[in-house]
């Protein structure tokens, strides 16, 4: 029997998401069981890459169908869901989902950064959105989207922060590589606080086309520091 | 002006102001007049100070920075001071805009992440409740064979066959398949389930034990009994076939079941006097009862019964 289809009642009778090594475990079980099925045998040894394989080979086959609902993979564990736009009528039946309140454009912002640029002190944040955010990030560690994940070797060893596998599943991403446009904003080093501003020699009146081709150029290759 | 006053409370700092001016002057970032975008920035400043608006520290240094953007500007080139060693030799004017820059796209992917976590408000996961069979403690017994019933029988055979060794006796045939079917669904109906061993306790003779189980088979065959072993090893026990069951025919039994069930069923078949009594009482209690109820069967199992007495071996 093909892996796939034994993945897909597995998933369909799930009471929680699954990773990948947890339906391997499943199919390992069942192969060494004293009774098992001769259809069970060839999964004993499974790979759990095999595994992922199947699995969106099938959420592909989900999409390409168009059903109304669909396999995900949330924070690197599988489970059907049904389609946003089914959400009147599923709102009358199961009710709204309970979630905290939405996040404020402030968080939505910081949280942007830590995501795209983790693990990242919060001066560096701060250096982005030009603003202070401690209320912010206490806002964000206090619903569990991120944590203090390390501290940078620099002077005064200020922390690091992350986001945690909640923040995945609030935005229902896979992981982070799934974040949008995430290759091009990753990419992006962010500044060190600058040297206090003083007077500058002759580049004051340089006109723009300028600026974007001497300075526009550099940061990429800054993005491979 | 209140207007204004709205759209300030939504500015996340100097940078979101910026860029919501560079925004209403519809230029690109990088070609944006900064010696104007001072000027407004002042403006807004004036203008938070006029509504008695706490004007942000952040804001004020965004200020002075444009301040001194445009200040530079009043100067030709050539008379701008010249500062040499500047670690950080970047023109204010660059600085600022790539900071603009990079805080455009924070602030668009912020939008996203709002985009998504709107939509994952929509999105319900299939989350089944725990599964609950009627009766999920009920083991799956191992099933019984053909081959086990008749390893089974034989054990009760050898028994008759011992006594007769010596003489040859002729009996007369006074049991038929019919009756021990009812003698069988009573004993069922009345104890639920029965060991194989004691269906034969009464039994006088080996006819009577071959009758006895040419109505166990019939009875397995039309699905009103199921035989199981409780457990690997175990003796044989009959009881009713449970509605929608599998079908009484069996997986071939594994050698170690068949030569268990009849070194197991064997010794059983000494039964005690205690046992004896018990079904010997029940059978006369229960007579009537069992006769109503299964009066519909009887028919049709009499006929059955009526061919496989033909059959019965003498």
């Amino acid at each position: 029997m093909e892996l796939k289809f034994i993945l897909e009642p597995l998933l369909f009778s799930a009471q929680k998401p699954m990773s990948a090594q947890e339906l391997r475990d499943v199919l390992a079980n069942a192969a060494t069981a004293e009774d098992a099925d001769e259809a069970a045998k060839p999964y004993k040894k499974v790979k759990e890459d095999a595994v992922t394989a199947a699995l969106e080979e099938l959420a592909r086959e989900h999409a390409t169908a168009a059903r109304t609902f669909r396999l995900v993979c949330v924070a690197g564990a599988w489970q059907f869901v049904t389609q946003p736009e089914y959400a009147p009528w599923l709102k009358a039946m199961v009710g709204v989902k309970n979630r905290p309140s939405r996040l404020s454009q402030a968080a939505l912002e910081t949280l942007a950064i830590i995501a795209y640029r983790q693990p990242v002190t919060r001066a560096e944040v701060e250096q982005v959105r030009g603003v202070n955010v401690d209320g912010t990030m206490q806002t964000l560690l206090e619903r569990g989207l991120v944590e203090q994940s390390g501290r940078a070797e620099v002077v005064g060893r200020p922390a690091l922060y992350s986001t945690t596998p909640l923040f995945l599943e609030y935005f229902g991403l896979r992981g982070l590589e799934d974040l949008p446009a995430a290759d091009e904003l990753r990419r992006i080093p962010v500044e060190r606080p600058p040297a206090p501003v003083t007077a500058d020699a002759g580049l004051a009146t340089v006109p723009p086309e300028q600026l974007q081709l001497n300075e526009a150029a550099p940061s990429a290759p800054a993005a491979e520091s | 002006m209140a207007e204004y006053k709205v759209q300030f409370e939504v500015f996340e700092g100097p940078l979101d102001l910026l860029l919501y001016l560079i925004k209403k002057a519809e230029v690109d970032i990088y070609e944006v007049n900064l010696t104007k975008l001072a000027t407004q920035f002042i403006e807004y400043i004036d203008l938070m100070r006029a509504f008695d608006l706490e004007v942000a520290g952040e804001f004020v240094v965004m200020a002075s920075t444009l301040m001194y953007i445009k200040s530079r500007e009043l100067l030709p080139v050539d008379q701008q001071v010249v500062v040499e060693a500047e670690d950080e030799g970047e023109d204010p004017r660059w600085e600022l805009i790539r900071q603009l820059v990079e805080y455009k796209k924070f602030k668009d992917a912020a939008a996203k992440l709002q985009t998504l976590e709107e939509r994952q408000e929509n999105i319900y996961p299939r989350l089944p409740g725990k599964i609950e069979f009627e009766n999920p403690a009920a083991p799956a017994k191992p099933e019984v064979g053909i081959f086990d019933l008749l390893n089974a029988v034989n054990a009760v055979l050898k028994r008759f066959q011992e006594k007769t060794s010596g003489s040859r006796e002729i009996y007369e045939d006074k049991w038929t398949v019919s009756e021990k079917i009812e003698f069988v669904l009573k004993i069922i109906t009345e104890r639920g389930s029965v060991k194989f061993s004691e269906l034969f306790e009464t039994a006088a003779n080996r006819a009577e034990v071959v009758c006895t189980f040419l109505a166990l088979l019939e009875l397995i065959r039309l699905k009103q009994l199921d035989c199981v072993q409780p457990e690997p090893f175990a003796e044989i026990e009959i009881g009713r076939a449970v509605v929608a069951a599998g079908p009484a025919e069996m997986a071939t039994p594994t050698p170690e079941t068949e030569a268990e069930a009849e070194v197991k069923s064997a010794p059983a078949t000494e039964p005690t006097a205690a046992e004896i009594e018990d079904t010997e009482v029940e059978d006369e209690f229960d007579d009537e009862d069992e006769d109503d109820e299964d009066e519909d069967d009887d028919d049709g199992e009499e006929a059955e019964a009526d061919e496989a007495d033909e059959q019965t071996p003498k």
